[in-house]
């Protein structure tokens, strides 16, 4: 839950702090005791250390005093339920920093609950860099994260396109890159860089076990489409809730790259370690185009995707190119996964909470398309994003899914694809 | 052997009580869209959603009398049925699939967001909307009933009790209505669809009805869900519920009337006799608290569904009932 709270508020301008982590996160198993708890963060400066939290009884009689510790987190324990007044030092926040609204709060805490409080904070050096542009800044953001959803959608796309199936553990695939990753960087202590490329190599893996032990075999059957699609749904629940065991219900950062600063370039800010996933996003996919377009395989591929039988009567082997599709798709989706995780945390749902994005691109793009899954992702992604101008943060999503019926109403078929009409 | 018992006694409670019942009219609604129509409804889970919302919001929002939060729910499914088919119904079976996903999720995000929160009260939830409900009953809802072993609550049989009374009267009436000429037409539009349009039938208006028809159902499940736990909170309506609804289906059999029934029955008991099982072995020490601990039991319970999902569509779609010819599985 804090995950997504910090996703939905990520873009919005504002940084915020993050609250109920807990509280969300561990609904079904409450504490034994009451606790009010926070994360005082900006999504541009990351975590603020070393804040002051005074907490007080509606009375006014001091609970405890906290500071944040280097995650910005803090929790204070309290005697029981009911109202609580959160107050933080605003003298304590680091240069640039500044509360939006008020710099205390007050909870009411249910009997056994964590429950967390939001103190909103946002991080003045966007207003220092003076030419900030808040569309600009939101198109930027989009962008990045359109380029993620389209990493990850290729894979989607082109698999439907060579074998007909709709893959909905396609989010699943993104989950394992990050989740792999993670665990590289932060148990096994290797830099992210070889770790995001272990990580792909463990996605490629996951792709061709995924072709190799469950597709080929059920195509070889003569499954259904729809039956297949069911499966996939069966194979999506059963790795996602696995990855909760494995993982954890909570969100979890890299131990490289984390809390750094914004950078200004005039009219938007943004950090490094986005910069550089905007970059490698571009050159991945770029790569990806210049193989579909060039190389053998590549060419396979697309004359799978536009008509199977004819590809095969003309010589190509067309279980080699599924098979390649599924470890290219299961790569890209892996360093999309790494790359997500590294914006906005890694969580064990982040791939299905994806997912639908990616159907949206796909399906804006034209389903079964390459370059209509590109195109169509950074549309919804720029959508989503600028979307915020005029909706809350944290209904954007939904403005990206009813995107997607809009287009099914207009244009079915999608921006690249051909106007097939079935049904 | 004292807990085995016990374990089955808390199983059979389950796939008895209103969890069971909630399932079980999701199932039917999938069965009418799905198993009979040949429609990929993967959005049941918002259709219970508004059911069960339409009663809260009407009762502790609004102050409205409970009959009306019933009518404003099943009202409520009928206009998403309605959004959701206009455009997707015309097109290929995949589309339907992603655009009811889409639409079941964004909901859950829209009920749960803060702009939202003036009337659906956001993550926190409605509560306290079932008195009137509960008044209702003809015995003493205050007090406990010892039946098979386990302990029911006043309320809990009532709501029980009347949620499988629908579930008898949703059977009776598919059974009618796949028998009527009606029922032929959908069942012929599930085999094959421009066979069905050639003999001058709209096959449009036929699936839309079976949609809106499905979704009813799926309201009615939402709201004896939300009268048994006697609150509605969003993350209730996780979209997993649709695939154990989708799982239960097919465990029973579709296009069959009882095969949901029988396979949210089944589902419950099997699901709750694995996760008290496996606590009281966790509990005993049989299976090491590092292996798994008591919290990862609630997820087990997802990866044995989608495992089961997997295995039923690969080794036997029909199910326990069904008839494999007309199990539609086959794209269009």
């Amino acid at each position: 839950m804090l995950l997504r709270l910090l996703l939905l508020t990520l873009l919005g301008g504002l940084a915020l702090t993050l609250a109920p982590g807990t509280a969300a996160a561990q609904t079904e198993e409450p504490t034994a005791t009451e606790q009010v708890s926070g994360t005082l963060r900006t999504n541009v400066s990351g975590p603020v250390e070393g804040v002051e939290v005074v907490v007080t009884t509606a009375d006014g009689t001091e609970v405890d005093t906290v500071e944040t510790d280097e995650n910005g987190q803090w929790a204070v324990p309290v005697p029981g339920p009911g109202q609580y007044t959160v107050t933080i030092n605003a003298e304590d926040l680091p240069e640039g920093v500044v509360l939006t609204g008020e710099n205390s709060r007050t909870v009411t805490v249910d009997a056994g609950r964590n429950q967390g409080v939001i103190i909103a904070l946002s991080d003045g050096s966007r207003e220092a860099g003076g030419g900030t542009v808040r569309w600009i800044q939101l198109l930027v953001e989009g962008l990045r994260f359109g380029l993620l959803i389209a990493m990850a959608a290729v894979g989607l796309s082109l698999i439907f396109g060579t074998t007909g199936l709709t893959n909905f553990a396609h989010g699943e695939l993104v989950t394992i890159g990050a989740i792999a990753a993670w665990f590289i960087n932060v148990q096994g202590g290797v830099p992210l860089i070889p770790a995001a490329l272990i990580a792909m190599v463990i996605g490629a893996g996951v792709g061709a076990l995924n072709e190799l032990a469950i597709w080929r075999p059920l195509r070889r059957r003569g499954t259904g489409l729809v039956a297949a699609l069911v499966i996939s749904i069966g194979l999506s629940l059963l790795l996602r809730y696995l990855y909760q065991i494995i993982f954890g219900g909570g969100s979890e950062a890299y131990a490289d790259y984390r809390g750094q600063r914004a950078v200004d370039y005039g009219p938007f800010t943004m950090t490094n370690a986005d910069l550089a996933s905007i970059v490698i996003a571009l050159v991945v996919l770029l790569l990806v185009a210049v193989m579909l377009q060039r190389t053998k395989i590549g060419k396979a591929m697309r004359a799978v995707a536009d008509n199977r039988d004819l590809a095969a009567s003309s010589g190509i082997n067309v279980n080699r190119v599924i098979l390649v599709v599924w470890m290219m798709g299961g790569a890209l989706a892996a360093l999309g996964g790494v790359l997500l995780g590294l914006s906005d945390e890694v969580q064990w749902d982040m791939g299905f909470r994806l997912l639908l994005l990616m159907f949206a691109g796909v399906t804006l793009g034209g389903l079964g398309t390459a370059y209509g899954a590109l195109v169509g992702s950074v549309v919804v992604g720029v959508f989503v994003q600028m979307s915020t101008l005029v909706i809350p943060n944290d209904v954007k999503y939904v403005g990206g899914l009813l995107l997607l019926i809009v287009i099914l109403i207009v244009r079915p078929q999608g921006i690249l694809g051909s106007r097939v009409r079935v049904g | 052997m004292g807990e085995l018992i016990d374990a089955l006694a808390v199983a059979l409670k389950a796939g008895l009580g209103f969890q069971a019942v909630f399932l079980a009219l999701l199932a039917i609604g999938i069965n009418v869209q799905f198993g009979y129509t040949g429609l990929l409804n993967f959005g049941q889970i918002a259709f219970a959603m508004l059911g069960g919302y339409g009663i809260a919001i009407s009762v502790s929002q609004w102050g409205l009398p409970f009959w009306v939060g019933v009518v404003v729910g099943l009202l409520a499914a009928v206009v998403l049925a309605l959004l959701l088919g206009l455009p997707t119904l015309r097109l290929r079976a995949d589309y339907l699939a992603i655009a009811t996903i889409a639409a079941a999720e964004g909901l859950r995000l829209l009920f749960r967001s803060v702009s939202a929160t003036p009337v659906t009260a956001g993550t926190r939830g409605l509560s306290g909307f079932n008195a009137d409900f509960v008044a209702l009953a003809p015995w003493d809802t205050s007090r406990q009933y010892p039946i098979l072993g386990t302990r029911w609550s006043g309320a809990e049989l009532w709501v029980t009790t009347v949620g499988w009374v629908l579930v008898a009267l949703s059977c009776l009436l598919i059974w009618l209505l796949v028998r009527s000429p009606w029922g032929r037409v959908v069942k012929s539009i599930r085999e094959d669809e421009d066979a069905v349009r050639s003999l001058g039938k709209n096959v449009y208006v036929y699936k839309m009805q079976a949609l809106v028809l499905g979704g009813v159902l799926g309201a009615l499940g939402g709201m004896i869900y939300a009268l048994g736990t006697a609150s509605a909170n969003p993350d209730q309506y996780q979209n997993a519920n649709t695939f154990l609804a989708y799982a239960a289906l097919i465990l029973g059999g579709a296009a069959r009337v009882l095969g949901p029934v029988v396979g949210a029955m089944l589902m419950f008991f099997i699901i709750q006799f694995a996760d008290t099982g496996l606590r009281t072995l966790i509990g005993n020490g049989v299976i090491p608290e590092d292996l798994l601990s008591a919290t990862d039991v609630a997820q087990i319970r997802f990866v044995l569904i989608g495992l089961g999902l997997m295995l039923l569509l690969v080794f036997r779609p029909q199910g326990i009932f069904g008839d494999r010819r007309e199990v539609m599985l086959d794209a269009r």
